[in-house]
């Protein structure tokens, strides 16, 4: 078995992640997007313990999927106070910014 | 064909299929559907690749929470609410198409032109501990004591952070039983609104009671959600 | 004490400049004083060079070391010697005479003080010019005097003509000024020193085009402050200034400028037979010229500006003749002063009596109503034409004897100017003192005041006796012979026997011409236009104008404007085009900033996308 092969998956996920990010325009398919790319780094992560032997891997996969767990906290709520004001959720709505 | 290798193929497949279905998926909901099952199949892969305690904490804490935490927001933002078809920044979907595509393939030709490494298992460094279990725990509260404490302090600031977020400040004080009754009386519609629409179908908070006409009654519905468009009239087929 | 020379006119002007207008009641008493002063202080200088032997006549001051450069020194020394002490007296005597001239003649003049000012300040650059020790101080009172003409031209600022006048005559000086400055370049260069005496003793060491070339580029400033051809447009432009301007600078001192310096450089001429030659040519045109466009001037002091072009023709022409000809320049430089002094003042006088008419056809019949101005003015008439024994016969033939000894030529176009001088001054006597009275309506003529002619009167006696004075009593070729050296020519060729009657005979048909023209007809109180072709192209100076506005000026000009073209369409057009592009290109740039997030994403995965391929690449 090669484990090359669960880096091109994860190479596939992060991928098909970074598409949704571009292409979605509601805020919180955009999100989910995000949390695929980092299940798709934790696969990798992962592979990388088990090609290597040792258990480092494992823990920072253990690490990324705290922090990503804080984050999606954070970033809904911020989506909620968003959506209060704007009634709206798509991303495109916040372009004030443009020149 | 060992098993692992059948195992691998097949939660791939599926894995992928997640993520274009999360991708493409028209409504809100089925996309997190399509995420979690994506996650699931990612679960199975951590147990194949000696790490149970990642794939039981990817089901509980990815499948499990946060992903309900998702569906929750989806519940408040409006679970209806899709995205129109059309893109409106030019050249963004043959861009991000375009892009996509050469990032995968540059990452896929990167990984698989190096030279193809060979497994090891990880039993020998767990039997050492005692378990896949013991020998995290070791490193986690031994080498990586910091990193552990800080990303506690890191949930600790989420929930706060959170809390106050959605916390919604009130100005005034709360009307009364007493005074609503009395508003409600002066005003012309002296009893309480309408609940939304309660059906066998629908439970959500954004379907309308009907009046007896068919239409929609405006008053049922929370004001987030009136008269944003978005709420169809499901006309019931019970009585034909 | 030389330095008071210089120092009393310039402390004048400087008072009356400074001063203003409070200093308008005294203003005039002052400026006389001061050049007074000069004068007396010119005439202490020169009896105690007197009372000296030849050798040591020359006095030398030191005032401080002016330019000090590594081996290069210039110092600011005056040195009184013969040649520059006869020119101080000439500076003196006659500016102190015209500026008491001018205390009548500017009476009715608001300006009189700027005008008193100005004379002082012209009377001291000059002066420094003379007693310069080296060609760089002298080119120190070179620009003073022509800052003072232009000054004294354009006094009558009020005037766009006087303007245009005192610019014209300060742009051609400045084309002298240039070949004054190269000259003096190359002296540094070839001689290393820019003094007289070291010019003078390592001249025989240059090759002899360094030599030529220094003369050429003398003879260039010569001929701008001296209004020869080809840079003699300026002096009948020049006329626009008050008369006693035009007495005192344009005709006996700041015009003879070039003949000192040709003078003075004599160490230079005197290696070079080209230069040389060149110097005569100029002065024979020039004579030629000036007598030629004299003939047709109906303004009274065009004409006499005519004269001046011609004489100081005769000056340089005699300097250019080398050490036989030098002492009689010098000689009929100093004649000229007082009689060309003289008849200016007299027309001004005429002028001032008929309403500052300057038009010769308004005047007729003057000598009754101005009997003074008629005789100071008829004895100068008579030094000019060179009637023995006035001053100008004694200087004037002199030179026309020198002249016949070099070249036949050279010696006919003398007499022949000789000739034409007899007639346009016989037509000027004519016109203004003689005939019907043509003058306009309401016009009384009457005699100035003594204050202006009494220096008319004094000019006269020097006009009448000044050539004998100089010749026998100062023996003026002795005089000046250990300056500038006086060689004896050849008594061939003509013999001196046979060219003075010549010239007397030739002085007369030209007199006796002119006074049938214009004494026994009538003239025309309006300029007939029917004219021959000779007349027309005299009336226009001989194209000199049309000449120097087709060579120099219309070219310039579209120079000029193509430049100011060039300038504003590619050089500021480059700049433009740059910043346009700039602009442009930000413009279409900042259109990237949409403000939407996801474009900014789409951004950031095409970066990613560049690093993995580069990546890829280097691994490849």
């Amino acid at each position: 078995m090669n484990p090359n092969n669960y880096l091109a998956l994860a190479a596939i996920l992060f991928t098909i992640g970074a598409f949704g990010v571009l292409v979605r325009r509601n805020a919180i398919i955009v999100f989910m997007s995000v949390e695929m790319m980092l299940n798709a780094a934790n696969l990798a992560f992962v592979s990388a313990a088990h090609t290597t032997g040792t258990l480092d891997g494992q823990i920072a996969a253990f690490f990324v999927m705290v922090v990503a767990a804080a984050e999606v906290v954070v970033g809904l709520a911020i989506i909620v106070t968003i959506f209060r004001t704007r009634r709206s959720a798509s991303i495109d709505e916040a372009s004030l910014l443009k020149y | 064909m060992t098993g692992e290798k059948l195992v691998f193929w097949i939660t791939a497949i599926f894995a992928v299929i997640g993520a274009v279905g999360m991708v493409i998926s028209r409504k809100a909901v089925h996309s997190a559907l399509w995420v979690a099952f994506t996650m699931v199949n990612l679960a199975v892969l951590y147990f194949s690749l000696e790490a149970p305690f990642l794939g039981t904490t990817q089901i509980v804490v990815y499948t499990g929470a946060v992903m309900m935490l998702f569906l929750f927001v989806l519940m408040i933002v409006g679970v209806d609410s899709s995205d129109s078809l059309l893109e409106t920044i030019k050249g963004q979907r043959v861009l991000a198409t375009l892009f996509a595509l050469a990032f995968g393939g540059l990452l896929v030709c990167s990984i698989t032109s190096g030279i193809a490494p060979v497994a090891v298992t990880l039993s020998g460094a767990e039997a050492d501990a005692g378990g896949n279990l013991q020998a995290l725990a070791k490193p986690v509260f031994g080498n990586y004591i910091l990193a552990f404490e800080v990303t506690s302090a890191l949930l600790i600031t989420a929930v706060i952070a959170a809390m106050i977020l959605a916390h919604r400040e009130t100005w005034k004080p709360r009307k009364t039983q007493d005074e609503l009754q009395r508003e409600r009386t002066l005003t012309g519609h002296p009893t309480p609104l309408p609940t939304p629409g309660v059906m066998a179908r629908h439970n959500s908070v954004d379907t309308p009671a009907l009046l007896p006409d068919g239409t929609i009654s405006e008053i049922s519905l929370p004001a987030a959600f009136r008269s944003t468009g978005e709420v169809e009239a499901e006309t019931p087929e019970v009585t034909k | 004490m030389t330095a008071a020379l210089i120092g009393l006119p310039l402390f004048g002007a400087a008072v009356l400049l400074l001063g203003g207008r409070r200093t308008n009641a005294w203003g005039h008493f002052l400026a006389v004083l001061m050049s007074a002063s000069s004068f007396f202080v010119g005439v202490a200088l020169f009896t105690q060079m007197i009372g000296r032997p030849t050798e040591s006549r020359a006095v030398h001051q030191h005032l401080f070391d002016w330019i000090s450069v590594g081996s290069f020194k210039v110092p600011f020394d005056l040195q009184v010697d013969q040649l520059s002490m006869v020119f101080v007296l000439l500076i003196t005597g006659v500016g102190t005479l015209i500026h008491i001239y001018s205390i009548g003649y500017m009476e009715h003049d608001e300006n009189r003080r700027r005008f008193f000012a100005y004379l002082n300040l012209f009377v001291a650059a000059m002066l420094l010019l003379v007693l310069a020790d080296n060609y760089l101080l002298l080119y120190v009172g070179w620009e003073g005097v022509g800052l003072a003409s232009y000054l004294l031209i354009s006094f009558y600022q009020h005037k766009p003509s006087a303007a245009a006048a005192g610019k014209k005559a300060f742009v051609v000086n400045r084309v002298g000024d240039v070949g004054l400055s190269i000259a003096v370049m190359l002296m540094v260069t070839t001689f290393g020193t820019v003094t007289f005496s070291g010019v003078a003793s390592a001249a025989g060491s240059a090759t002899h085009s360094q030599i030529t070339w220094i003369g050429l580029a003398l003879l260039l400033a010569a001929c701008g402050k001296s209004a020869q051809f080809p840079l003699q447009s300026w002096l009948l432009d020049a006329m626009e200034g008050p008369t006693p301007v035009s007495a005192l600078i344009h005709a006996a001192t700041m015009v003879t400028a070039g003949v000192y310096l040709i003078t003075r450089a004599h160490a230079i001429f005197d290696l070079s037979s080209t230069a040389r030659t060149a110097v005569v040519t100029i002065g024979a045109i020039t004579l030629l010229m000036g007598a030629y466009i004299g003939t047709a001037k109906d303004d009274i002091k065009k004409g006499l500006a005519g004269s001046t072009m011609s004489q100081i023709g005769y000056m340089i022409l005699a300097a250019g003749l080398g050490p036989v000809g030098y002492v009689f320049a010098i000689f009929h430089l100093l004649t000229h002063g007082l009689f060309k002094a003289g008849l200016f003042l007299g027309a001004g006088s005429v002028m001032h009596g008929m309403h500052d008419d300057v038009n010769m056809r308004h005047y007729g019949a003057l000598r009754t109503s101005l009997k003074i101005t008629y005789v100071t003015f008829g004895l100068g008439y008579l030094a000019i034409l060179g009637v023995p024994p006035f001053a100008g016969f004694w200087s004037k033939d002199e030179i026309i004897r020198v002249a016949f000894e070099q070249n036949f030529w050279i010696g006919m176009c003398t007499l022949i100017g000789a000739g034409v001088t007899a007639f346009y001054m016989t037509r000027m006597m004519a016109m203004t003192f003689f005939g019907e009275a043509r003058w306009e309506k309401g016009v009384h003529p009457h005699e100035s005041p003594l204050v202006m002619t009494a220096p008319m009167m004094i000019l006269a006696i020097g006009s009448v006796f000044g050539g004998l004075l100089l010749k026998f009593v100062g023996n003026i070729e002795g005089w000046l012979e250990p300056v500038t050296g006086f060689g004896v020519g050849q008594n061939g060729g003509i013999a001196g026997k046979v060219l003075m009657p010549a010239t007397l005979g030739v002085i007369a048909l030209g007199a006796f011409y002119g006074w049938t023209k214009y004494g026994r007809r009538p003239v025309p109180v309006v300029a007939p236009s029917d004219v021959s072709i000779f007349t027309r192209a005299a009336r226009a100076d001989v194209y000199g104008d049309a000449l120097n506005e087709a060579v120099f000026m219309r070219p310039g000009q579209y120079l000029t404007r193509a430049l100011v073209w060039f300038d504003s369409k590619a050089v500021d057009g480059t700049i433009g085009a740059l910043s346009a592009a700039i602009g442009g290109l930000s413009a279409r740039g900042r259109r990237i900033q949409n403000g939407y997030a996801r474009s900014y994403a789409l951004s950031m995965l095409g970066g990613a996308v560049l690093i993995a391929f580069v990546l890829l690449l280097v691994r490849l």
